[in-house]
Formats: structure tokens, sequence, C-alpha cells
């Protein structure tokens, strides 16, 4: 491994935070304070941080209804996002979002999405204000940054994918889209939703790159992901990420999963990239169990103090029901 | 706020609808160098109406930007460009198409900004070409605006003038909601008087296109005109009619309408879309809720019938409502209720 130490450490503790987040996001469901879905990525944090880790500040992401995973390796405060799956108004959408919306305009993260493929036009559009914002800053630099789109295998059937690659790629927008393949789209396997293995394969008729990640190792993730945003900075146009990886729970928490071959799971449980990163930590890297063990330690006390936050946070009052619904808030009658 | 002129002057030159439309997109594009423009033929071509010739010509292909026939990611790219602060204005060549961006305008650009409580402005335009010209049968000829009204975060904008079309594109653009412009093809043609200088026309700003004393009829888009004509029919019967245009729907004048109620007292509703759950409805509803005091008779829809809009030229006069259904409807709401 050619990575700095502090590089890698963060890797891990990002996937560990996206871990943790989401098994305690579980249990705190279980106990009443989430009204709303939740979708856990449990199993595909390598997704999310190695790709997020490829980014800069000022680029864009567009997320899905399983989402937690990109805003956090985006950045997000997991106190705020608690807040918001609890509906607070300290949430990052001041409860009117929930776990399918959140959002944080500050980050770049142009929201999860409700609706299956809603995401990948609006990130298209992003990477076209960024070319934008490049022409009118005068540089002479074909845009202002990246935009990314992730989705599932199960949105890559959806027409708006196919509209939205034909149009990047002919515009030659820097956006990279990037499918994590978790075999699954809600309880329908891949091979009973498309002919076909290899959604990357998708790219061939929009005369785009499509290549393959493995999307249980952060590594692979990260220099694949990373390759395409450094082509898209370049203003070498898009490039289709398909990340093969796995979810390990069910589609939404209280979903058992039982239409999953066992052996199936197990396999995959064997490559939990969260596991297998720590070892490899421990085994190439040159880190201490002691070294992990206070990674562990700092993420638990993050989420700590996020879920004590976010359970003391304020609920919205009834009128804020009718605020931001227009810039300038309407007194809500009839036709306003 | 917004340069408000006064109406139209005799001075002023004359323009066609889709001129005014033209100006507007022109100037705008000339006072805001972040503004774009997109949408299918658009650009070299100028539109399929016609309507944007010259500007791909003057402002070039990265303002001016002709897309594949992709509607859902016409308006997802619109959007996700509006999202990071580029306003941009679509042009959807039929407003029935709009069916395949759905999900775009109405789970997307509708919902962003409350979803993320107000983290993000839409500075969104979406041109919809609306209503019939005329055996252009069921699939080219509809007048979708009641849905969008049902959809809060949207506005809804029905230019009816080339003077109204310019101002409220103008107000539309600079607006940081996503708005639906509604143009009607039968008034591209139409002439108007237009300044030549900047004006807006605010949105929720109704019009009193004629003063008149008896009963109002609210009219919007082509029923316009075709209301203007039924007063004129009606008038040698000595019935005074005040045609009354909204000219937004979202948001809507209620105080205007119900100046022009308080001077008539009675009021007739006309509409090109279906009749059913059309805004016609709503409007009744909320004058029956608000004005009842001011009402002298039963309000009167004139509206579409309930059927899609046929392609024979007869069959097409028998669903949406002409000058003679107008003028039996202001007749029947003369005929009922108290004097
Ligand atoms: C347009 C739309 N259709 C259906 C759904 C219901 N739904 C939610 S998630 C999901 C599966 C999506 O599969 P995929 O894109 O592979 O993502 P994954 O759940 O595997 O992460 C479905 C069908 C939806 N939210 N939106």
């Amino acid at each position: 491994m050619v990575y700095t130490p502090d590089f890698l450490r963060r890797l891990y503790a990002d996937m560990l935070l996206i871990r943790r987040f989401e098994e305690r996001a579980a249990q705190l469901r279980l106990a009443g304070h989430i009204p709303g879905f939740l979708h856990p990525s449990i199993g595909q944090e390598a997704v999310a941080v190695g790709a997020c880790a490829a980014l800069e500040p000022q680029d864009y992401i567009t997320s899905t209804h399983r989402g937690h995973g990109h805003i956090l390796a985006r950045g997000a405060d997991p106190g705020r996002m608690y807040a918001e799956l609890f509906a607070r108004r300290e949430g990052y959408n001041r409860g009117k979002g929930g776990s399918l919306h959140i959002a944080s305009a500050a980050l770049g993260i142009m929201g999860a999405n409700g609706i299956v493929g809603g995401g990948i036009p609006i990130a298209v559009g992003l990477a076209l204000a960024l070319t934008v914002r490049a022409r009118l800053a005068g540089t002479g630099a074909p845009t202002a940054g990246v935009a990314v789109a992730f989705f599932g295998d199960g949105a890559s059937n959806q027409g708006v994918f196919h509209e939205s690659l034909n149009l990047a790629a002919l515009w030659r927008l820097p956006v990279v889209f990037i499918c994590e393949n978790n075999l699954y789209g809600e309880f329908t396997p891949q091979h009973r939703h498309q002919p076909i293995r290899d959604i990357a394969g998708r790219a061939v008729a929009y005369a785009m790159p499509g290549v393959v990640a493995d999307g249980n190792d952060v590594l692979d993730v990260f220099r694949v992901v990373g390759k395409a945003v450094t082509d898209a900075r370049q203003g070498r146009g898009p490039t289709l990420v398909e990340c093969k990886t796995y979810r390990l729970r069910g589609h939404y928490e209280g979903d058992m999963g039982h239409y999953r071959p066992p052996d199936e799971v197990a396999a995959w449980q064997a490559r939990d990239p969260v596991v297998t990163f720590r070892e490899r930590l421990l085994a190439e890297a040159g880190f201490t169990t002691a070294d992990l063990e206070e990674v562990e330690r700092a993420v638990e006390a993050r989420l700590e103090a996020g879920v004590r936050f976010a359970l003391q946070a304020p609920r919205p009052a009834a009128d804020e029901a009718l605020e931001d619904v227009y810039v300038e808030t309407h007194d809500g009658s009839a036709l306003a | 706020m917004t340069p408000r002129r006064p109406e139209p002057q005799a001075a002023d030159r004359q323009l066609s609808y889709a001129a005014a439309i033209r100006e507007a997109l022109e100037e705008e594009l000339a006072r805001d160098p972040a503004l774009l423009l997109l949408g299918e033929d658009i650009g070299e071509p100028g539109g399929v109406f016609g309507v944007t010739q010259g500007l791909w010509q003057r402002f070039g292909p990265h303002r001016v930007l002709d897309t594949p026939i992709s509607e859902a990611a016409i308006v997802g790219t619109a959007l996700g460009a509006a999202l990071a602060g580029i306003p941009v204005v679509v042009e959807i060549m039929f407003g029935d198409f709009a069916t395949l961006a759905m999900d775009q305008i109405v789970n997307q650009a509708a919902k962003l900004r409350y979803m993320t409580g107000g983290q993000v402005n839409v500075p969104l335009v979406i041109r919809m070409v609306t209503g019939t010209a005329g055996a252009t049968a069921a699939q080219h000829s509809q007048s979708l605006e009641a849905w969008f009204t049902h959809t809060p975060g949207l506005k809804v904008v029905t230019a009816a003038t080339p003077y109204d079309a310019k101002g409220l594109l103008k107000a539309a653009i600079r607006d940081p909601d996503p708005v639906l412009f509604f143009e009607h093809k039968l008034l591209y043609t139409s002439r108007g008087a237009v300044p030549a200088s900047d004006y807006t026309v605010s949105l929720g700003s109704g019009r009193v296109v004629r003063e008149g004393t008896d009963v109002t009829v609210l009219a919007y888009l082509a029923m316009v005109p075709r209301a203007l004509a039924a007063a004129e029919a009606v008038a040698a019967e000595g019935i005074s009619v005040e045609v009354w245009d909204p000219r937004s729907l979202v948001p809507f004048d209620r105080a205007g309408l119900r100046r022009s109620l308080a001077r008539t007292g009675r009021l007739v509703i006309v509409h090109e879309a279906p009749r059913r759950a059309g805004f016609g409805a709503e409007v009744a509803a909320l004058v029956a809720e608000e004005c009842f005091d001011l009402l002298r008779a039963p309000i009167v829809r004139v509206a579409g019938l309930n059927a899609p809009v046929p392609y024979a030229p007869e069959l097409e006069d028998a669903v949406l409502p002409g000058e003679a259904r107008i003028v039996q409807g202001i007749r029947a709401v003369m005929a009922a209720g108290r004097p």
C-alpha cells in the first residue's frame, strides 16, 4: 500500500462510523425514536467511503434511499443526522426530510432521494452548473468541480438513468455515475430484474467508459472512482463506475431478508468490508490493535454525543409546516 | 422591488406573443450571464414555435442548449443546475410531454426546498406549450395546469397577452422558486403593445381586462380573447361584463377577484381544461368560502368537456368552450339568483 497512515486511518474511521451509526439507528428505531423508514447500507460502507475520499469540498453528490453512508462519508455530522431521523428541528432538514431525504447544501450533499433513480439527472445538472461556474470565472478550467450520482442496480433500469448518461456523455459533463450493485433491488435479485451481470457494460451504449470496482475494497473503490473523478475534472467527461457489493441486512430495518440464500449471505459476510480492511491494516500497514481501538473509541464517542444531541433537540412546532414551501412564505391558504 | 410599468400605451411597439416571450428571454440572458435555456430544438432551429429564434446565434450553444428528446433528463438536469445556483429556463415542446418529466417536476423540483428545510432555492422556469391550436388532437392539446396547482411548491403562470407574457416571464425567471409558465399555442401570433423598457408583472397580480358591472368572467390563456368577444356580444343585450384574468394561478390574486365580485356580484369561470377538478372548481370553492356575501347568483363554470381533445374540428369545437358557450354562461348567471 502506498497510502499514508493518516489517510488509511481516516478510511477505516469513516467506514466504522457508518457501520456503527446504522447499527445504533436500528436500535433507536426499535426503541421508538425514529418514526419513518430506514434503509441500512451495512456491508456497503467501502463504496461510500472510497468514492467520497476522491472528492473535494466543492464537489457535489446526489444520493439514494440508502444514503446514510454517502452522507456521513461526505462529512455530515451524525448528531444532526440522528436529529433528522428523530424528526427534530435541529435535523439537517428541520425534520421535514427524514432518512430518505437528508441533504446538506453546505457539504454539497444535494439530497438522498425517495425516488429510485431520481437523483441521477440532478447530478448531471449539478455538473452542468460546475462547468457554467468555470466559464463565468474565466480561468479556462473546464469545470469548477465534479458531481457524483450514487444509485443502485435497480435504479439502472429506470429510463432516467439512460437519458442522463446519454445527455452527460453528449455534453462531456464532469459527472461520475456510481452504481452500487448490491445484487438486489428491494427483494428481487439482479438476475430477475436485468439480463446482464455487469451494469458497467451499459456505458458502451453512451460511448462512455464503464468500469468495475470491488465494492467491498475501499482502496479499490478509491482507485477506480479517483481515476473517473480526475477524468471528469480535466474535461474528459463522465464515467460509469459499478461497485460490486452486498447489503448484509434487509432492504429496510424490519425486513429479515428471507429471500436470500443463507450461503450467499455467509459468503459476503466473510468479505465484510469493515472487518477485512481492519485485518489488512493490521497485517499489511503496520497498525497495531491499540491504534485501531483508539479509532473505535473515538467513533463511539462521536456517536454517543450525536445521539445525546438529537434526543435533546426540540421537536418542530406545527406552524413550521408551512415554512419553506416557497422562498417567501405564503400564508398557506387555499391558493397561496 | 420590481420595476412596475403602467399598462401598455398606444405608442408602444406592437409585438406578437411569441416575440414578446423571445424578448423576455433575450433580455434576461443578457442581464444574467449565468442563465441557461434548455430544450428540444430550441438552439439553432429556434424552437418548433420559433420562440427562441436567434438566441442560439446571439448567446451561443453554451447558453442555449439543444437537448436530446429526454424530458425527464432535461428537467432533472435543469433542476440540478438550479440547485447549484444557475437559473434555467426549460422549454417543454408540448405541455403534454411534461408527463415524461413528472417525477422531476412534482417529486423533485416542487419538494426540494421544503424537504431540505429551506437549504436550497430552485430558480427553474418550465415553459409549457399548452392548449390546442386546432386539430392537434388528444396528445398535443391538453391543458394540464390544474395538476401543477395541486402540487404545493410550484408556481403556475398563465400569460394571455404579449405584454403579460414578457412581464410575467421576466418575473418568473427572477423568482427563486420553480415556476411552470403556460404559453398557449393559439396565442403565439396574437399581437399587442409591449414597452421596450425592462418591466415585470408580479406573479399573483390579476388584471381587469375589461371593466363591467353585471358579471365577472374569470378567464386565462386563450380564453381571455374569447371571453372579451363574448362580453362584446352580450353588451348589445345590456349586460355589462367585466373580464378578469388572474395571470397566475399560484399565487392567486384573491383580493383582486374579490374586488371584481364586489362590483359585479356574479361569476362565470372559463377554462379550456376539462371541467372536472379543473382550476375552476378551486376558484368556485374559494369564492363560496370567502366571497359568498358578494354573490347574487350561483357560480357558473364554462369549461372543456370531460373528454380528451378530439381531432375533428367539429368535435373539438364541441369539447372546448367557444364564444357561444361563454355567452350562454353569462346569460345563465344573469337569469339565476337575486336581482
Ligand atoms: C420510482 C420508485 N419505484 C419504486 C420504489 C420502491 N423502492 C424503494 S428502494 C427500491 C429498490 C431499489 O433498488 P436499487 O436501486 O438496486 O437500490 P438498493 O435498494 O439495492 O440500494 C424500490 C423498488 C421507489 N422508491 N421509487
